[in-house]
């Protein structure tokens, strides 16, 4: 019963993200308005952690699998990614991995100074 | 078989299910990031189907379910973030700068390296999303007038690269504060990414789903922008 009544309490938060994504004409995907509403829920007391931990947990542990039939799908994609391969490659993993470096240190280095100041 | 394999219900599911299952024993044995077991199970699915001639949109028909499930699995990183609210609180203002700094970088690089190049604008559209999560992902791509497609290519990519390379990205730039590790692994590479920040730690793993929204709603307004650059 409780897998059951948390799984329920997710699954109708993800339904009132896609409400939310269907009235608002963001770009913003009902998954992000979903992951606002619990969090807001959480914090407000309105929904005690307990009535979505485990599962809640349990989902975030298996989310890798959700992405391998996207992920095979690659394979009907391959002609029109070939005679943009090699530029494509060089950028994703250039851009990638400057990412990394530019947010992980300017938030070392913010952190790193607020704890000096204080 | 093929007959078997279009009107099967668990076949797909199942496949991928056994396809990540060698891909978690290979990474537990040699403990090598490249033994990425998404990375693993799709290159397994994809011979499978390569040798056995089978579409593999037969085999998406049978996976989807399991993308079903992805909305939700979303949703519920407001759980690890919740729990993580007192660091979340503490570090506000150098996490939100760091999504800043390293959408900006994305999005620069990703200019600069399109005009060395040379690409067009569609092909140049087509990559600025490429560190943001897939709903949103697709949704600008397709306003700014890229091949859809190719940007859900290019952010799976993004997605398997970053977890690769996370953990030896940190240590190499000398990222050593877990709060730092999440923004830069979930603003680098969104949910694919934050799975493995949720292996590395708790706090890495919730500050990386918290990057997922904010750096996706930043390079909407932010790619807009760009755009125009080419």
């Amino acid at each position: 019963m409780k897998y059951l009544r948390q799984f329920s309490i997710i699954l109708l938060i993800s339904l009132m993200g896609e409400v939310l994504h269907s009235l608002i004409p963001f770009p913003v995907p009902a998954s992000i308005y979903g992951l606002a509403l619990l969090f807001l829920a959480l914090t407000s007391g309105l929904l005690p952690l307990d009535k979505v931990k485990e599962t809640g947990y349990f989902l975030i542990e298996i989310m890798p699998l959700m992405f391998i039939p996207a992920a095979v799908g690659l394979l009907g994609a391959y002609h029109v990614l070939l005679p943009v391969l090699l530029p494509y490659s060089v950028i994703t993993l250039v851009s990638t991995l400057l990412v990394m470096l530019v947010a992980g240190r300017v938030t070392q280095f913010i952190t790193g100074k607020e704890a000096q100041d204080e | 078989m093929s007959e078997f394999m279009q009107n099967s219900v668990f076949w797909g599911v199942a496949l991928s299910f056994a396809a990540y299952g060698i891909g978690m024993m290979l990474q537990k044995k040699f403990r090598l990031a490249i033994f990425n077991p998404l990375l693993i199970s799709v290159i397994l699915i994809m011979i499978f189907l390569t040798v056995s001639k089978t579409d593999y949109r037969i085999y998406q028909q049978g996976a989807e379910v399991i993308s079903y499930f992805l909305t939700p699995a979303t949703v519920c990183l407001a759980i690890p973030l919740y729990e993580q609210m007192e660091l979340l609180k503490k570090n506000f203002k150098a996490i939100l700068l760091g999504i800043l700094s390293g959408v900006l970088t994305s999005l620069f690089s990703v200019f600069a390296m399109a005009i060395f190049f040379g690409l067009d604008h569609k092909e140049y559209a087509t990559l600025l999303p490429k560190s943001i999560t897939t709903a949103i992902g697709m949704g600008v791509s397709e306003e700014l007038g890229g091949y859809v497609t190719l940007t859900v290519a290019i952010i799976i990519i993004t997605g398997i690269l970053g977890s690769i390379l996370a953990e030896a990205a940190c240590r190499i730039f000398g990222i050593t504060q877990p709060v730092a590790k999440g923004v830069a692994i979930g603003t680098a590479s969104h949910a694919i990414g934050t799975s493995k920040a949720m292996e590395m730690g708790e706090t890495e793993g919730a500050i990386s789903g918290l990057s997922i929204a904010v750096a996706g709603l930043v390079t909407v307004a932010g790619a807009s922008v760009f755009a125009g650059f080419l």
